[in-house]
């Protein structure tokens, strides 16, 4: 049997599929409903039945399990036959996304990622239209309207903004560390780590700064893509990746994140052209440069008792997991109590929290328990949509817990 | 009312399943060879539900089989050659009751083995039976398959460990059984690959966790010096808790995935021993192995008692079948014993079956007991390829009876081995295994076509040849 020319390489992915199971337990919705639609193996089969022709492409059913998936990609971690299931996803809800393109659905998702997440000057509108409905308290009084789902969800998702000047963006040029420079490096800076968290990335920019960096905050770069390519709209990706690989240019050592979910999609590039894989080959999330250039921490003790989640993006997606850790260990004053379950999705999966609330909401709420489990006063992560989501779960259950930025910890230590 | 709409009136929306995706997700389980289309899924919470499952499938004559995780190798929760309900177990995985003072637990069928014995770590408790899939498959489905492992050579298999169960029998009467009540229909039922009724309760025997544990990982240069090896463990006298041999493919295979276990790969075999028990009986029986391993000294040989080392090395062995993917897009894993004594010579006849079909053969197994599970991999795709890999499996496993042994260890014989099951019985045999099953299922409603041939697919005239086990004939 031949496959739709389209899904050719999903197909070629699914193949390595025996069916032994093994990622199951590793999936968040299966572990939440046990259906075998909502585990991996169930999608990969969907999928190659899709490719083989045994289900149609219009079938309403095979929608459900496409869209629950969070993407957190688990089961890659999981799988002892290597399957490369995120791609495999992206490609078949790519294919299914251009026969849905007309539903208002589609429509009202495109243009929210095109004017408030992909164009800058619309995404700080609306931060800015959010802080002053914040300082109104039209936010509290907006729970009573009939807002869309998805529309109420995003408003209780979103914390007290800082006020503006905290949250202007990096100045862009060239920053030049005090001592001798060991690298030059550029600095992503994102769209929600810019407009909700710029005290990250201002961490971020001290700490590479004390670390010996020349540091490069480029202008004209962008989003990065990822929120399209994961919603199956990949061409509308392709003009944000153009505009950062030309943004960055060739003379860096390397181009610096602290938002994992940008990062793993960044080392994706190289699948667009030749050209965007140099690029992408310089992409280092944050921990794992400082670990790679050998991390000099601050004198300042940082009397955190604190617990370190780690984002999907950054173990299953990019593979990092002992980096942060080892960083977090050099930081005087630091106690790090273990998670159970540290790995597994806190529901937040780029949108999926606005979109699928139910499921987002129990994976969210196992991923609470084991915070307050483990005792920690302030949860780690490094990922903004972790930040928001782990955020609105402790507030929803009135916990002292803070959530922080891996970049703020570090930073404070100087 | 057709029996759909009294499914759809019964249970609320969710909890029946007939759209073309789920249907397509639950037409195999972990022997995609097999597959077909389920008539619907339905998901029971509670043993009332599945009784009420039960007696609706006898009232319309609709045939039903139970599913857990899905992980099974032999067909055993595919849906049958007529309309066949999914009755979904895996959502039912409630830990219903631990008394660690008795030693048992009581869960539903649908728990994972690894959540039970992680569950009770702090009791100093665990449940020995451990299926490489352990970390995924389900504890009934490990009862209805009597399912072994890698720590079954000491510890038994699932039925040693089984005390009591709740079964909704085939015409949907709720029964309990409890070990030591009369004649054991609970040895009976454990094992009985879902044909009798369905699981809805278990409750399981607990052993100490053992307070010492020493795991060796030998590389050798071939297959042979490893068998070699086995043998003089097992003649010694000395009770390893697990005996593990795998092949030079295999090891390349898992050494290349994320189960990479750092198994040396220039070796042709390696082969994993572990000791576990008191400190005392381990410390005595560590002395016999090193003696043993220093008569033909291995290629590379470490041994190690740090918890996290050993999980390391037994990673590459419990991700080995699904690092197959590597090798083809389908896997055909066999599941044959032969007497331990033969195993050098029936690998090496087993590789030329290869050979001679062209299919791609390794071999993982448990070294122990004789178990052995030869996979063929191949591309399904092609009808020449799955031929060829279905023939060798038949001439491995009539060569594995051949030799004394049999055609399967613990993968159960499920819809895989129904034509198998002549090489080992003779019709009379097989005429009391359908009368036992008639005596719990006598509509045949209960996972039909599955563990005892029925006419059709049992040839008459060539299971003459089987020799027959049940009594004279």
């Amino acid at each position: 049997m031949t496959a739709p020319p389209d899904l050719q390489r999903a197909y070629k992915a699914s193949l390595d599929c025996v069916h032994c199971g093994l990622c199951l337990p590793s999936c968040p919705t299966y572990a939440t409903t046990t259906n075998e639609t909502d585990s991996p193996r169930g999608r990969i089969y969907l999928m190659r039945a899709l490719a083989e022709g045994r289900i149609d492409i219009d079938d309403k059913s095979l929608r459900g399990p496409l869209d629950r998936c969070l993407g957190c990609r688990a089961c890659e971690s999981a799988c002892p036959s290597g399957v490369r299931y995120g791609e495999l996803l992206e490609e078949t809800r790519e294919a299914i996304g251009r026969v849905d393109d007309h539903t208002w659905r589609r429509r009202a998702l495109r243009s929210w990622l095109d004017r408030f997440i992909a164009h800058p000057r619309g995404h700080r509108l609306s931060m800015s239209l959010l802080a002053t409905t914040q300082r109104l308290r039209l936010d509290r009084a907006s729970r009573a309207l009939p807002l869309p789902g998805p529309m109420r969800r995003s408003l209780e998702l979103m914390p007290k903004l800082a006020p503006s000047r905290e949250r202007r963006p990096l100045e862009t040029g060239i920053h030049e560390p005090k001592g001798p420079v060991r690298a030059t490096v550029g600095l992503f800076t994102g769209c929600m780590m810019e407009t909700v968290f710029g005290r990250v990335n201002r961490a971020l920019l001290s700490i590479l700064l004390e670390n010996g960096c020349r540091v490069h905050v480029p202008a004209g770069q962008g989003c990065c893509g990822a929120l399209h390519v994961h919603a199956g709209l990949r061409e509308r990706a392709r003009p944000l990746v153009d505009a950062n690989i030309a943004a960055f240019g060739k003379d860096l050592d390397a181009i610096i994140l602290d938002s994992a979910g940008c990062g793993s999609a960044m080392k994706e590039y190289g699948h667009w052209h030749e050209g965007a894989a140099a690029f992408a080959n310089k992409v280092r999330d944050m921990s794992e440069f400082l670990d790679e250039l050998g991390f000099v921490p601050g004198t300042k003790r940082v009397e955190y008792s604190a617990c370190y989640d780690d984002p999907c993006h950054l173990c299953h997606g990019q593979g990092i997991r002992s980096a942060p850790r080892s960083l977090l260990a050099a930081i005087p004053g630091l106690t790090l109590k273990p998670l159970s379950r540290p790995e597994d999705c806190c529901g937040s999966a780029g949108i999926y929290n606005l979109v699928q609330a139910d499921l987002a909401d129990s994976i969210l709420g196992r991923k609470i328990d084991d915070i307050t489990r483990s005792g920690a006063d302030v949860c780690i992560t490094a990922n903004p949509g972790c930040m928001l989501q782990i955020e609105m779960g402790l507030r929803r259950r009135g916990s002292k817990v803070r959530v922080l930025h891996i970049a703020e910890v570090l930073a404070a230590s100087y | 009312m057709d029996f759909l709409a009294s499914l759809l009136r019964r249970f609320p929306q969710g909890r029946v399943l007939v759209d073309t995706a789920s249907k397509l997700a639950y037409e195999c389980d972990g022997f995609p060879l097999h597959r077909r289309l389920p008539l619907a899924i339905v998901v029971p919470r509670s043993t009332e539900d599945v009784r009420d499952i039960v007696k609706l499938c006898n009232e319309h004559g609709i045939a039903f089989v139970a599913r857990g995780a899905g992980t099974g190798l032999s067909g055993g929760a595919t849906p049958g050659d007529r309309p066949t309900v999914v009755i979904a177990l895996a959502g039912m995985r409630e830990f219903v009751r631990f008394d660690p003072d008795d030693r048992v637990a009581v869960v539903q069928p649908g728990l994972v083995n690894l959540d039970l014995s992680v569950a009770i770590l702090d009791s100093g408790l665990c449940f020995a039976p451990d299926p490489s899939s352990q970390k995924a498959c389900t504890l009934g489905g490990n009862v209805a398959e009597n399912s072994g492992g890698p720590h079954c050579f000491k510890y038994g298999m699932t039925t040693d460990h089984v005390v009591g169960v709740t079964i909704v029998t085939a015409d949907g009467t709720i029964r309990r059984l409890q070990e030591g009540d009369g004649a054991d229909l609970l040895g009976l039922v454990t094992g009985h690959e879902g044909t009798f009724g369905i699981l809805t309760e278990l409750e399981l025997r607990l052993v100490p966790a053992p307070e010492k544990i020493r795991t060796w990982l030998a590389a050798y240069r071939d297959m042979s010096a490893a068998c070699r090896a086995v043998s003089r463990i097992v003649g010694s006298g000395v009770v390893p808790a697990a005996l593990e041999i795998l092949d030079e493919l295999t090891i390349r295979a898992v050494e290349a995935s994320v189960y990479a276990a750092g198994y040396p790969q220039d070796a042709g075999a390696v082969l994993l021993i572990e000791l576990d028990g008191s400190r005392l009986a381990v410390d005595t029986d560590t002395a016999v192995i090193e003696a043993i391993l220093a008569e033909e000294p291995p290629l590379t040989l470490e041994a190690t008692e740090d918890a996290e080392q050993r999980t390391r090395l037994w990673k590459g062995r419990k991700g080995a079948f699904g690092a197959m993917g590597r090798l083809a897009p389908d896997l055909y894993v066999l599941d044959g014993v032969v007497p331990r004594s033969k195993l050098e010579r029936v690998l090496r006849e087993i590789c030329e079956i290869g050979r001679t079909h062209e299919v791609t053969l390794s071999n993982v197994f448990h070294a122990g007991d004789g178990n052995l599970h030869p996979n063929l991999s191949f591309d399904g795709r092609d009808p020449i390829q799955r031929a060829r890999a279905l023939e060798a499996g038949r001439e491995i496993l009539a060569l594995c009876v051949r030799e004394g042994g049999s055609i399967s260890g613990e993968h159960g014989v499920g819809s895989e081995k129904l034509e198998h099951m002549e090489f080992m019985f003779a019709p009379h045999d097989i005429e009391i295994f359908r009368g036992v099953k008639a005596c719990f299922d006598p509509k045949a409603l209960c996972n039909p076509h599955k563990a005892i041939p029925t006419g059709t697919s049992c040839k008459e005239g060539a299971s003459a040849k089987a020799p027959g086990v049940l009594g004279a004939r």
